[in-house]
């Protein structure tokens, strides 16, 4: 059996898992995975979050990324961090950089086991702020700028690739270099607040060409969290695993226990369980959900297309969240496929992500999208009932 | 003496093992159990040749081939060596 078949067979605990510890966030991004905005009354206690990672430190979980929301707004945020290192489950964990002060970096380059990730969206003030909201750009690089002056060595830069960013994918890498940090590019989901807007903002067919091409140029330099393996139907296979981890290395806890099959599946189709009913080991080795996804996949409409191997059929949130069945094509299939199959779906429903903790109203400075239309007009209404006119709208 | 950086956590897997590097991040995986019973058999007492007793001769050098490997990246250190560079992750 080959190393990969083990991975695509699920191991007894994930190698790393993700874990939103808020769905409060002082952002309001256009592209929110998790819709966040408010915190769920329901959340995690600090002594559950505890024996959560009491359970993964059992597990061998080697590290934890943290996320939300913006995880640092919660109040025993350093506590959790200081407990799961303390416990021999490391911590990455992505912010906007709301709390990244001069004393907070101070306290990150005194630990081994702690890693930053900084959002940032656009290499400029004008990209980024269009998506993260009025002053976001300046807060990230004041953080970067706190983390490099602490003496921090080696924090991330994490990139969703946009179709208004993928032209600034050297700006980017200057930008990182300056801080002495590494960049991290990942792929824009449908997920979340996303599918309101992944219409306007996933890359175009020449731009997915240029972003693996630079991609393959800068090889082990920029990370990606494996989350390109769609574009490896280019050619030659990017660095990583090139597999969909989902349910099988990888898992995502939410802010109230639970466990989805990754962190751009927040539906119901993808929730495994909740940790509060047994703990999260018996989700990760019982849930009905993960059985399936561990099971050998078909191609579907993709078997018989030569590039299957290298591709895999793309990301399962990207199909889900896009109307697509999950055996066929991605919905970004670099062999063009997806947009065939896209244009096939038609006026269907699409399935919307379940939960939204949007700020109502929005924020003060948020990200406003006049320019775009926020939902395709051939798509029916979410809800057959919903009769407001502005149903749908992020404005 | 070649033996396990103290910042590498060690994980039983039914392939073999899991390694992950808490200092470089780095993720590798051992292919083969008996090599994690090498790797878990250099405690800072034993050297190499001790340490590889019980593999058949003929499989001797693909076995020192993956634990010169795994120094190369930082898994085994002699301790009081510098850091390891850092290696591929994502």
């Amino acid at each position: 059996m080959k190393l990969v078949d083990h991975f695509a067979t699920g191991l007894d605990a994930p190698i790393c898992l993700t874990w939103e510890l808020t769905y409060a966030c002082n952002l309001a991004c256009l592209h929110c995975l998790s819709s966040s905005g408010r915190r769920d009354p329901r959340e995690l206690s600090t002594e559950e979050c505890k024996a959560v990672i009491d359970e993964l430190q059992r597990m061998q979980v080697f590290y934890v990324n943290i996320g939300g929301g913006e995880p640092t707004v919660r109040s025993d945020f350093w506590e959790l961090v200081d407990y799961a290192t303390a416990h021999q489950v490391g911590v990455k964990f992505s912010t906007n950089g709301v709390r990244i002060d001069q004393a907070a970096a101070e306290r990150l380059a005194a630990s081994d086991y702690v890693d930053v990730q900084i959002s940032l969206d656009g290499a400029t003030a004008e990209v980024n702020d269009a998506v993260r909201g009025d002053g976001s750009h300046e807060m990230a690089v004041r953080a970067l700028g706190h983390l490099q002056d602490a003496g921090f060595r080696d924090a991330k830069i994490s990139v969703v690739c946009t179709r208004q960013n993928i032209g600034q994918l050297d700006l980017f890498k200057e930008l990182a270099d300056r801080f002495g940090a590494t960049l991290r590019l990942t792929r824009l989901r449908p997920s979340g607040r996303g599918a309101d807007v992944w219409d306007d903002l996933h890359p175009l067919p020449h731009q997915q060409r240029e972003l693996y091409d630079w991609l393959v140029a800068h090889g082990d330099n920029v990370l990606t969290g494996d989350s390109f393996f769609h574009l490896s139907a280019f050619g030659s296979a990017l660095p990583g695993l090139n597999l969909c981890g989902a349910g099988r290395v990888v898992c995502l806890i939410d802010p109230v226990g639970d466990v989805y099959a990754c962190p751009f599946a927040i539906h119901d189709e993808f929730l495994a369980g909740n940790l509060r009913d047994a703990g999260f080991q018996a989700v990760w080795q019982g849930s009905e959900l993960f059985a399936e996804l561990r099971k050998p996949q078909t191609g579907g409409a993709c078997s018989s297309c030569q590039h299957y191997d290298s591709c895999q059929g793309g990301c399962m949130a990207a199909k889900f969240f896009t109307g697509l069945p999950l055996d066929g094509p991605d919905p970004e299939c670099v062999q063009g496929y997806g947009e065939t199959a896209l244009a096939s779906v038609g006026g269907r429903e699409v399935p919307r992500p379940t939960g939204d903790h949007s700020h109502k109203g929005g924020v003060r400075g948020g990200p406003v999208m006049l320019t775009l239309s926020t939902r395709r007009p051939d798509r029916q209404p979410e809800r057959a009932c919903e009769e407001n006119p502005l149903a749908g709208l992020t404005v | 003496m070649l033996t396990l950086h103290p910042k590498v956590s060690v994980r039983p897997e039914p392939f073999g093992a899991l390694l992950y590097h808490f200092g470089t991040r780095r993720l590798s995986f051992l292919k083969d159990r008996r090599l994690l019973d090498v790797v878990r058999r250099l405690d800072g007492t034993v050297s190499l040749d001790e340490a590889l007793a019980d593999i058949p001769p003929g499989e001797l050098a693909s076995f020192r081939s993956a634990l010169g490997t795994l120094e190369q990246t930082g898994m085994l250190h002699h301790p009081a060596t510098p850091p390891a560079p850092q290696g591929p992750r994502t």
